[in-house]
């Protein structure tokens, strides 16, 4: 592979050249700076202009209720930190996205796993397990909220199962919701990982695989080290997007237990639409402006992969 | 013989009675939850569980709930911000994206960097409301359209810019010395040949768009305009009041039928579409 592309490089160089010092007589690049503009026109209103905001209101008394936004120093911070949110919010925050990226990653590579041959009912079943990917994630949270009711049908079937009475409030518990609600999470984007695992079982030679199974290579043995191997790129851009994804999370978290019992599933995201909400703005971008900065911290290794993945694809 | 054909023969019968198994708990029963409580009356469904409605009033119900949800303007309002969104950040995007594949240096790295920051930064969603307020889009779609755009462009110049480098240069060369200019042989040449990345970048924005409410919150939040999942989140907020989950769930009907009938259509282009661009 490398040595193509680098035959490919050296016998474009001087073609390239040519074009350019051509393109150069001609007054203009063959690849103008002015295609850029549109999109980063775009970006900079919507995207990196409030971002830039986002460094200055937090420091500011901006709310619903003053109409002059004043200097306010360091104000906002204390109080988050003070009532104990920040610390809180952040812990939340960080468990929900910890355990989405793990069991998301797991439910999709055992639904790869388990539906790799090309069998008819496989492919069936990849699209019903697509399905809770399409809709929308408030949808599915109140599916679940219906679900995990204590008399609900999830508390119904397990008592069928174990033969007695079960009333578990699987959404009110203090320590364990926000479990429950990762598993939600996971359940609705497992879907998306199955894909991305199939998409990397496909690319592992088929070859390899029944050589290894000549030499007398058992399932899991093929599994952990063929495939395994193989998939980790996978691996990286499963874990990678559930990551960050979940850290932004809102709606299914919101859908099921709106932040609650006593916020305990309060993650970012709840806390500043409870705040935008109630007219402090100050403190709602505070906390915008911590998430920005705790995703920034978590993306460096991100970032370094993504580097790596797109030389790989150049 | 035998020892070596029976562990073969096993997971023959297993495998599909584990998929089937899988199939009804993990997707049959919610979605069962959703259609029989949709279709049960008030009394019956304050209870939601998987028993079969008594009296099936589906169609009553979800004529109730689009009534109050005012279906059709939702429907009206998600297609007017998330189309002209999608097609925007295609067209802008793949163009940076094809001045980021064909150029080196130090300058087009920081551009490029800067292009790209959104695949992994969050939106700062609350001063975003002040930007569109000052340029008088707050509540618009117009500015809706533009947060959306902002958000998502990141992604789909990431995803195109690797895409864009696969393709052979002399492709445009010899267009270029035919006589074409940077325009003709970007949409004559280029964005013919983006075909495959640009379905994946529609699939998966239509997806995270289409079913957005945080931002729509933001950027919409309270004026006339709305969208789908914010009336949905309107109808769900005043129904779990009363425990209407006939209505909560035949809204739920209701909002995922687009998708999931685009999705039944064109199931093998999309699964492929996402599996091809995502992965390589």
């Amino acid at each position: 592979m490398t040595e193509l592309t680098q035959n490919r490089t050296h016998a474009q160089a001087p073609a390239g050249a040519k074009a350019r010092a051509k393109a150069r007589r001609e007054g203009g690049s063959p690849h103008p700076w002015y295609f850029i503009v549109p999109a980063f026109a775009v970006l900079g209103v919507f995207f990196v202009l409030p971002t830039l905001f986002n460094f200055v209101y937090p420091f500011t008394t901006w709310s619903a209720f003053t109409p002059v936004i004043k200097y306010a120093g360091l104000e906002n911070f204390r109080s988050v930190v003070a009532d104990g949110t920040l610390f809180s919010a952040l812990k939340i925050t960080l468990t929900y996205a910890a355990v989405v990226a793990v069991l998301q990653n797991l439910f999709g590579l055992l639904l790869a796993l388990l539906l790799e041959r090309d069998t008819f009912l496989n492919r069936v079943a990849r699209v019903f397990f697509f399905f809770p990917v399409l809709i929308s994630a408030l949808a599915a949270g109140y599916i679940f909220q219906a679900l995990l009711k204590p008399n609900g049908a999830f508390n119904q079937v397990l008592g069928f199962v174990l033969g007695h009475d079960v009333s578990t409030a699987w959404l009110g518990s203090t320590t364990w919701t926000i479990v429950v609600v990762s598993l939600v999470h996971a359940w609705k984007w497992m879907g998306l990982s199955m894909l991305v695992y199939l998409a990397g079982l496909k690319s592992v030679p088929g070859d390899v695989v029944e050589a290894a199974r000549i030499d007398g290579a058992s399932r899991w043995q093929v599994f952990r080290h063929v495939k395994f191997p193989l998939l980790a790129p996978a691996v990286t851009f499963n874990a990678a997007t559930a990551l960050l994804g979940t850290m932004n999370g809102f709606d299914i978290v919101q859908a099921t237990t709106a932040g609650g019992p006593a916020r305990s599933t309060e993650v970012l995201n709840i806390f500043i639409f409870r705040t935008f909400g109630s007219g402090l703005y100050a403190q709602a971008t505070t906390m915008s402006l911590v998430l920005f900065l705790v995703v920034v911290i978590l993306a460096v290794p991100v970032v370094t992969y993504l580097r790596h993945r797109e030389k790989v694809l150049g | 013989m035998t020892i070596t054909t029976s562990p073969r023969r096993a997971p023959r019968l297993l495998q599909p009675t584990v998929v089937v198994a899988l199939l009804v708990m993990v997707i049959g029963a919610p979605f069962w939850l959703v259609l029989a409580t949709a279709s049960k009356t008030q009394g019956e469904a304050l209870n939601p569980n998987l028993a079969l409605p008594t009296h099936w009033r589906l169609w009553g119900n979800i004529a109730q709930a689009s009534d109050k949800g005012e279906i059709g303007r939702a429907l009206l309002g998600s297609a007017v911000v998330v189309i002209p969104a999608v097609i925007g950040v295609l067209v802008f995007g793949s163009m940076a994206a094809w001045i980021f594949g064909r150029r080196n240096g130090r300058g087009t790295a920081v551009l490029y960097g800067i292009g790209i920051s959104g695949v992994l930064v969050p939106p700062a969603v609350v001063t975003v409301v002040l930007v569109l307020r000052q340029l008088h889009l707050a509540g618009t779609q117009v500015g809706m359209i533009g947060v959306y755009m902002g958000m998502y462009l990141s992604t789909v110049i990431f995803f195109i810019t690797g895409f864009v480098r696969t393709i052979p240069i002399e492709l445009e060369e010899a267009a270029r010395v035919d006589g074409a200019g940077p325009a003709r042989v970007f949409f004559r040449i280029i964005l013919p040949l983006l075909g495959p990345v640009i379905a994946t970048c529609t699939i998966l924005i239509t997806l995270f768009a289409w079913n957005d409410v945080f931002y729509a919150f933001f950027a919409l939040g309270g004026g006339k305009n709305t969208t789908m999942p914010l009336n949905l989140f309107k109808v769900a907020s005043t129904a779990l009041y009363t425990n209407a989950w006939n209505l909560i769930f035949s809204y739920v009907i209701l909002t995922s039928l687009p998708l999931v009938l685009l999705f039944s259509v064109a199931q093998r282009k999309i699964i492929s579409g996402i599996t091809s661009g995502a992965v390589k």
